[in-house]
Parts: C-alpha cells; structure tokens; sequence
C-alpha cells in the first residue's frame, strides 16, 4: 500500500522531468547540430545537383579532395603504429617517467591545433631551426606535403593510444604471457590474442583519428601556405572559397567533409553497438 | 629439477632470496607462504615470465634459465585463468599446438583429436564450442588445465589454482586434481597460500616467508616436526609460552622444562605446544599449570578447549578427541590442570624478540605416554597421504 502510494506520488514529477530534459536535449541538437548541417547541404545544393557537381569537380577541388586522402592515408597509419606501441608500453611495463609519457601523448589534445603548427614552422621554416640545412639538401617541409603530414600526425597523436590503453589496463597482460609460455612467438601472441582483444577498440580509435585527420584546420592552416592545387586540403579549400564569395564551392566541398563526418558518426555507432556486445560476452571472462 | 640460490630483488625488498629447492621427477610439490613470500615470483621464473638476478635453475640437465619460455615446454595455469577471451574452448586447448612452427606442429586433424582426448579428460566434452566468458569458475579452471597440458609439457606449474573458486567446488577440484597427477605423474609445481590445500595435495611442501624458503618436508613432518618459528605458526594452530631460565630449567610459572641444549646459555626461550599436545587432566604429582575451562567449542570429532592459565594470564587452546568430552566430565567454568606433553622451543637472541631457528629443541615428556592415557589421543591431523 505504502509502496504504491509512493510510486504514485514520485512518478509524475520524475516523468515531467525526463521530457523536460528531452526536450531540451533535442532543442540543442537541432539548434546547433542538425540545422547547420542541413543548412550545409542546402547551401551546396541551393543551385542544384549540377552546379554542386560541377563546382566538385574543379581541378582544386578534386587536389584538395586527394591531398586530404593522402594525408590522412600517412597520418593515420602512422598513429596506428605509434597507438599500439604506446599503449603497449604504457599497459605491459613498469618504467620510469611512465606518467611522463602519459601525459606528453595528451599534449596535443592541451595544445591548440594553431600551435602546433607553428612549432614546425620555427623547426622547419625557412627561419627555422632546420630551415637552412633542409633547403641546402632541397627538401621542403613546409609549404608542401611533408609539413601537412607532421602536422596532422601531431594533432591527432593521442587518438588510437587513449583508445586503447584504458581497455589494455584493464584487460591486463596474463593472456599475452599465457600465449608466450604456450610457445608463441611474439609476432604470434600480438596477431593472435593481443590484437583480437583490442581489435575494437583499435578500429573506433582509428576512426576517430581518421576524422579529425581528414578534418584538421588550424596546425594545417598554418604549414600550408595554401597554394591552391598543391597544399590545399578540403578544410583549407572550404575556407578559400568562401572566401572568394563562391558559397556554393565551399559548402559543396563541406558537404562532403559532413559527409565524411556522418558516414564515420555511423560506423562508430555500429561499433559501439557492436563493441558492447562484444564487451559484455568477454569481459567476465577476463577475470 | 634443481634450483639453486635463485635470488630476485625488486626495488625495496628481495622477492627471493638465496632459494634452494630440488625436485624429484613426478613430485607434487606446493609452494605455500603468505602473499608476498616469494612463491608467486619462483613460479614466474620458472615459467620464464620472470628472470632472477643470480642462481640457476637444471632440469633434465639443461640449464632451465637459458631457454626463453617459449622453449621451455612448461604447462602454466593462471590464478584468473587468463584463457583467450576472443577463442571458444576448443581453440583455446589448440592454441599452444597451433602457434608451433610448421615443421613439429600436428596436423589439424591430430590437432583435434588431440583437444577431444583433453576435453574428455578434464570432463567438458560438451562444452568445446563455448567461449570462456559462458563457463563456470571451475570450468575456466579445468579449461585452463587442458590448455597446459596440450603442449604435453616436462613441468605443470600451478598458480593458486583454486583461488578464485568457492569452497565447494575447490574442494571437489582438488581430488580431481591429486587424481590426475597421480595418473600422469607429471611434475607439478603450485602455489599456495591455503596450508590445508597444500597438506591434502603435496607430495612435499616448501614453506615460503619473506623470500625465504623456512623448510622443505612432507606434510606429516612438516606438521609434525616444524623447523622454524614462521612453520610453526603458519602450519596448523600452535600456542605460544614464552619460557625463563631459572634454577637450571626453562619455566613458565608453575610448569618447567628440564635443562634445555643450549644449558644457560640463553636466559629466555619460546615453546611452541599444539593444541592437541596440551594435556587437560594431569595428575597432582606431575607439574602442570591451572587453567580455568573458558569455553567448549566441539567441531565435528575434535573438540577445542579454550583454557586460560591465570598465573600466566594468557589464554591457550586444548584440542581433544570429541568422544572424550564426557569421560573426563568437562564442563565450562572447571578447573583444569594442564601441562604440554610435545613442544618445539627455540632460544631468544640476547636482548630481542628474535628467535635462534638454528637451535630448535624438540621436547618430548619422557614421563611415558601412559601417564595420561584416556585423557588423551591426539587427534590425527586431517592429512591424505
């Protein structure tokens, strides 16, 4: 009875609280997510399919297009790599400075994107530290590829490593050392039960650095020096055209970076769903 | 397998050292201590998980510490298992035939087979399909067990097998166990800090404290005939009489030994008397102390007797046979006269609360054992042997 009467008397003010904070939940997302990005797409499409299409397809847009490809097609294997090893040696090892190292792999999620592409301006530029040396032998690092590359490794450095490092934490090492005295080599023990055991939370980290890889503005904007069709990527063209006024350009070319963002939004949710699913059918089997 | 002098310092405190240790082919033997003895560290590097900072380890005649672990064919089980999360049972088992280098790796037919017979053995036929994740805490165990046997390994390491499962089920597991060691006499090392384990199991028992090994004996001498301080007290229940030197002879207020081994050369002394070598009706013409009777508890056929000696003021525990409660008309609140029959004593060092281990003494009353017969027939220590 008591119960009842209770249930009776906190259900509906706890009803109208969760609408409440739905709604205005929902009125933030559309506010600052979903119009803007259907204002993206209006934008691009204002003068129809052909004028979006046609804009796509100049000759900048279709560089910055590849550039951005390229990019993030070095930048990202790269972290994968660096990713792995870190976590690795942050969650396997006891050393000194090991809180040191944790915190200089956060360092570019603190640093502001313009920053760190200043950095390889003063190391690389013409003024730079290295600048002489580097024209002397001919290579260039900034204005060209090579700087885009440096830079878009360093902003997203901390992506697959902090993806992966509370997952290894908790996983522990016991089954790596269980493959090892079962007579795996230690290519055989990281293929066949180091990796499998991350593999999930690997491809959301990857995915993530994959993004902001792709979509990178300010350590971009600032080793550029935008030369259209040579060091241009898609955020860095975006910002060129509007400049110009052609609003249909830039948005044509932001729709696809929205896109990009979407197609990646989607994926993550897949692996998520699918993520946890996995989470719950191993995790007690762990310890 | 000799392990010699293995020493492993980690910063701050020394998880080994100087251990001794040989091992007979087939041999069970239990590494039981305290957590933070050392055991766990041994195991390691014996698995090759762990290197030592000096000592040797032979097996077979070869040095042991040269082969990394991937060489040493050793079978190593987990405390939590650690069994491949992302591989069902089956895969598992295979795993560690599966990795080996194609030219000694079974075909994929003898493969199965071979998991079928491990399967069978530790009784999951049904379950070769499953994940980890959908098996019980024994199950795991026995998985885990399959897994470091498929390897057909010279050595079975054993780390706190039974740790992590309820008191049931680790009782049933560890017959199970000392069954198929018995079948395959394959040489077993394992870890543990439960004694009652160790004592049921171990064909010998290595006492391990502060990265020490204390003593190495069969469970019935260990219990029997403790080496040191730390044995005594760690194996079984044991009452603590600290002892002076007085007119000749080791007293403790109204009781006294005779003149120890070590005459007077050390004014004060530690006995060590279990419960069931503490005498509860010892006539008037024998020295004895008085005790008043606190308590009674019975525990199935042993009963304890929680006695207090007021001229000591210190508390001791009796054990004796249940069926003798009602011959000698025990009832809480009477006044015994109690005297120990055995002890191991061990002398001070000069000025401190260390105990000499290297002088121990074992007593024994000379007076006969038929003094107090029917008052008391120790009770066997629960061993299996």
């Amino acid at each position: 009875m008591n119960a009842i009467v209770m249930r009776r008397a906190s259900a509906w003010p706890q009803r109208t609280m969760r609408t409440a904070l739905l709604l205005v939940a929902v009125a933030f997302l559309v506010v600052f997510l979903l119009f803007p990005l259907a204002v993206v797409f209006a934008e691009a499409l204002r003068q129809g399919v052909a004028a979006f299409l046609a804009s796509i397809a100049q000759p900048e847009a279709r560089s910055s297009i590849l550039l951005t490809l390229l990019v993030a097609g070095i930048a990202v294997p790269l972290n994968l790599v660096f990713g792995v090893s870190a976590a690795w040696l942050m969650t396997r090892f006891q050393f000194r400075g090991k809180a040191l190292l944790g915190t200089i792999i956060d360092i570019p999620f603190s640093v502001s994107p313009v920053i760190s592409g200043l950095i390889y301006v003063l190391l690389f530029g013409a003024q730079g530290w290295f600048g002489p040396w580097l024209d002397a032998h001919g290579i260039k690092v900034i204005f060209a590829v090579p700087g885009l590359v440096l830079a878009t490794v360093f902003v997203t450095l901390p992506f697959v490593a902090r993806e992966l490092i509370p997952l290894m934490q908790s996983q522990g090492g016991e089954e790596d050392e269980a493959a090892r005295v079962l007579g795996a080599s230690g290519w055989q023990m990281f293929f066949r039960v180091t990796l499998p055991n991350i593999r999930w939370a690997l491809l959301y980290g990857v995915l993530l650095c994959n993004a902001r890889a792709m979509g990178e503005f300010g350590a971009v904007s600032v080793v550029s020096g935008h030369i259209r069709g040579l060091t241009t990527t898609m955020p860095l063209e975006v910002e060129m055209r509007y400049n110009e006024y052609d609003y249909v350009g830039a948005f044509a070319v932001a729709s696809l970076l929205a896109l990009l963002a979407l197609f990646t939004l989607a994926i993550k949710s897949l692996l998520e769903w699918r993520y946890a699913d996995a989470l719950a059918a191993h995790a007690p089997g762990g310890h | 397998m000799q392990i010699s002098n293995l020493t492993r310092h980690f910063t701050g405190f020394a998880a080994l050292d100087d251990v001794s240790l040989s091992i007979a082919p087939g041999e069970f033997v239990a590494l039981l201590g305290p957590s933070g003895s050392g055991k766990t560290t041994l195991l390691r590097i014996l698995a090759g998980l762990d290197y030592p900072d000096g000592g040797n380890v032979e097996h077979e005649g070869t040095d042991f510490l040269a082969a990394p672990a991937r060489q040493r064919k050793v079978g190593l089980v987990f405390q939590h298992y650690a069994l491949f999360r992302h591989l069902s049972v089956r895969e598992n088992i295979a795993f560690g035939l599966r990795v080996r280098p194609w030219r000694t790796r079974p075909r994929r037919h003898d493969i199965a087979e071979r998991v079928r017979q491990l399967l069978r053995r530790v009784q999951l036929e049904d379950c070769g399909d499953r994940f980890p994740a959908q098996l019980s805490g024994g199950q795991r165990q026995r998985v885990a067990l399959a897994r470091a046997l498929a390897v057909e390994p010279s050595l079975l390491l054993l780390d706190e097998p039974f740790g992590a499962l309820d008191a049931q089920v680790r009782v049933r597991l560890r017959r199970w166990l000392r069954e198929l060691h018995d079948e395959s006499r394959l040489t077993t090392i394992f870890v543990t800090h439960d004694q009652e384990e160790a004592l049921e199991l171990a064909d010998r028992i290595a006492v391990m404290n502060k990265g020490r090994i204390e003593q190495v004996d069969t469970p019935e001498v260990l219990y029997q005939h403790p080496a040191t301080p730390f044995v005594c007290e760690f194996i079984g229940k044991v009452n603590k009489v600290p002892l002076t030197y007085r007119h000749d002879r080791l007293a403790a207020s109204e009781w006294s030994l005779p003149e120890a081994p070590w005459a007077d050369r050390y004014g004060a002394a530690m006995a060590y008397i279990r419960p069931e070598h503490l005498a509860v009706a010892v006539d008037e013409a024998q020295p004895a102390w008085s005790a008043r009777l606190r308590h009674i508890y019975l525990a199935g056929s042993v009963t304890h007797l929680d006695l207090h000696v007021t001229s000591m003021d210190q508390a001791l525990e009796a054990d004796i046979a249940s069926e003798e409660l009602a011959s000698l008309g025990l009832r809480p609140g009477m006044d015994l006269r109690i005297a120990p029959r055995r002890a191991v004593v061990f002398p001070h060092q000069h000025g401190s609360a260390e105990l000499l281990s290297e002088l121990r003494w074992e007593w024994r009353d000379s007076n006969g054992e038929g003094r107090d017969a029917g008052a008391l027939a120790p009770p066997a220590p629960a061993l299996s042997m």
